[in-house]
């Protein structure tokens, strides 16, 4: 059994918070750079070389690099041997509450959705996601998701005769609909498969992944590459003023799911697709 | 790059008129910000008959809900929020002599027609350029609804604020004409 | 509104007799196909072979049962519909194989309606949820095939008596108690709204 304290996880949680808002990962910052080349939009590449330069100042000054600084998702994967001494939620929430009161990092959190929807000054409740795995290690990762983009986000409860062609069809029509809303260039990630609730958080943990990585199982990879096509051929582009970028990639992943069943999920991530990582 | 327009609020009729959309304008000077929550309050008031707590006239609001403040700023990370949630209250705020918007994302039939009845203008600015925005803003304070934290209304001094003409007065639309061109 | 027997392999003429509300029992032979078995049935058409069994005069079943394997064969426990409205894409090529009923839940759209009416065909609904009462009317067995595609999915060929009670939903004549709700319900909507 390997003790760990509370305070650990707190502060790790509170410096990825505040490394996601300022520095943006390298996958993202190159594939930035290749969509400048490619881009063939004046307007289109203005806005690109503009959005490289915010990463750079953001960076150098440690500010947020964009100001919807999102709601606090985190996920964890749990080793079965650790134990922590105290209150684990409350810990990842005070790292949350700290990141974002020290960071300069707008609390974008409202308590009832519906009614009051009043602010919680803290940017808390954080959104946790736990899986318990074997090992004595704590793996986090966080990532701040900015509303713009996951307002434009779409679920589907296709079925099997729809197949791989009606799935692209669907991420692509999602994207269409979204337009210039979601930031473009996005990142999109999809869930095929699982449940309501399993397709939804893989589609946005598909979202993390490795920009210029496909999925290892060639027929997924195949409709990756079938959707990013049909997508930049919608014209788009760069925040949606025309272009030929308008997704950077099109990450999918597939669950186990029910034999009359085909849930697809859809989650849209803009350019800034901030997260950190570390293990404990 | 094209010829950037640098123009100067408040915006009168005669800049109105003589911006197109695609133009790369640059602003200096006041622009009022305010979201969701400020917009319902506002409307609320019109509705009930009571007087707004800022000037609509010749001006222009900015649809944004900045990051706190760091040192050394005047104010932090303010990149344009998505317009669209702002549409059911905009017709009557271009009634009451409100000139130019900014903001990112589609706007309804209903607010483009109102754009062109009064005589008004909706800029995009670039999402997520949000740390570059904030270096632009020269002085900041809360005009009204603290309480509402980042989506209070703010009074900006921007100098060279950079913005693309995205809707006109005439209502020719960035997001319907120029996506067809590189639509294949 | 009458209740009506019918055994297979069934005829058109009596299948165009059926009317939305009439309540079926069927006694003789049918197959249960669901998603993949639908589409496994287009892949062996299309390559120009041979279906495991001659579906004309035949009834469709969009179920999967639960079965309990036996030295003797297949023992049924418990058969239940499934949603139809997945099947949609298949109807005219099953009418085209000479398919007279199609047995499921939920209704089926306008592609269908086209095929009830074009082939001599009625869409009739099966109580949700009653697997067991349904399951008792099954005799036995006959056969499966493509087990491969896994035990609900497969071709179950099953020998049934008075299986029912079945209320046709869709009939030949192209009425739809499911079109006839639906519209209604946009109707009260307009007006509510």
């Amino acid at each position: 059994m390997r003790e760990i304290n509370a305070k650990q996880i707190k502060d790790k949680v509170k410096e990825l918070f505040l490394q996601a808002n300022y520095c943006i990962g390298e996958d993202v910052l190159n594939s930035i750079k290749e969509a400048s080349l490619k881009e063939s939009s004046e307007t289109g590449k203005n806005v690109l070389s503009m959005i490289l330069q915010n990463y750079k100042v953001a960076a150098e000054e440690k500010i947020a690099i964009c100001q919807d600084t999102g709601l606090s998702i985190l996920f964890i994967k749990l080793g079965q041997e650790v134990h922590i001494n105290d209150n684990w939620e409350e810990a990842i929430n005070e790292g949350v509450k700290e990141a974002y009161v020290e960071g300069y990092l707008r609390k974008s959190a409202v308590t009832d959705p519906v009614f009051d929807r009043k602010n919680t000054k803290t940017n808390c409740p954080a959104i946790i996601y736990t899986d318990i795995v074997p090992g004595d290690k704590i793996e986090l990762l966080v990532t701040p998701k900015g509303f713009g983009s996951e307002n434009m986000s779409r679920m589907a409860m296709m079925v099997p005769a729809d197949g791989p062609e009606g799935i692209v069809n669907f991420i692509v029509e999602t994207v269409k609909i979204a337009g210039p809303n979601p930031c473009p260039p996005t990142i999109v990630g999809v869930c095929v498969g699982g449940t309501t609730d399993q397709a939804c958080v893989t589609a946005k943990k598909a979202t993390l992944r490795k920009v210029g990585e496909h999925n290892p199982d060639p027929r997924y990879a195949d409709m990756e590459r079938q959707a990013l096509e049909k997508i930049n051929n919608l014209g788009i582009g760069p925040a949606g003023l025309g272009g030929n970028v308008t997704s950077l990639w099109v990450n999918i992943e597939y669950k186990p799911t029910h034999i009359a069943g085909m849930p697809v999920a859809v989650n849209i991530c803009c350019h800034a697709a901030r997260h950190a990582s570390a293990i404990i | 790059m094209e010829k950037i327009k640098k123009i100067t609020t408040p915006l009168s009729n005669e800049i109105i008129q003589d911006l197109k959309a695609g133009d790369n304008v640059s602003i200096t000077g006041y622009i009022y910000t305010g979201r969701d929550a400020a917009h319902k309050r506002l409307i609320n008031l019109l509705k009930e008959g009571k007087k707004l707590p800022i000037e609509v006239k010749g001006q222009i609001i900015y649809y944004v809900g900045p990051a706190p403040t760091p040192p050394g700023y005047k104010c932090g990370s303010a990149g344009p929020t998505t317009s669209y949630r702002m549409d059911p209250y905009t017709p009557a705020l271009l009634d009451l002599g409100l000139k130019g918007m900014i903001g990112k994302g589609l706007r309804s039939k209903e607010v483009i027609e109102s754009m062109k009845k009064n005589g008004a203008v909706y800029f995009a600015a670039i999402g997520g350029v949000a740390a570059m925005i904030a270096k632009g803003i020269k002085s900041s304070e809360v005009v009204a609804y603290e309480d509402l934290g980042p989506e209070a209304i703010h009074k900006y001094y921007v100098e060279d604020f950079p913005a693309i003409v995205c809707i006109d007065a005439k209502g020719s639309n960035l997001y319907e004409t120029e996506p067809p061109k590189y639509r294949k | 509104m009458k209740e009506v027997k019918l055994s297979t392999p069934l005829k058109e003429v009596d299948i165009r007799k059926l009317r939305i509300g009439d309540v079926v029992y069927i006694s003789g032979i049918i197959v249960t196909s669901r998603d993949m078995g639908h589409l496994k049935m287009r892949e062996v058409i299309e390559r120009g072979e041979k279906l495991p069994v001659d579906l004309s005069g035949e009834v469709i079943f969009h179920a999967g049962p639960v079965v309990k394997k036996k030295d003797s064969g297949y023992e049924l426990r418990v058969i239940g519909p499934t949603t139809s409205i997945r099947m949609e894409p298949h109807s005219d090529f099953i009418g085209n194989l000479g398919v007279k009923v199609i047995i499921g839940k939920g209704g089926m759209d306008e592609g269908t309606s086209n095929a009830l009416q074009k082939y001599g065909m009625v869409y009739l609904q099966a109580p949700p949820g009653c697997a067991v009462v349904l399951g008792e009317k099954v005799e036995k067995v006959e056969n499966v095939y493509w087990i491969e595609l896994g035990v609900p999915e497969a071709l179950w060929v099953l020998k049934v008596n008075e299986f029912g009670p079945l209320v046709v939903g869709m009939d030949s004549t192209g009425d739809s108690v499911y079109r006839s709700i639906k519209e209604n319900g946009e109707k009260l909507i307009e007006k509510m709204f």
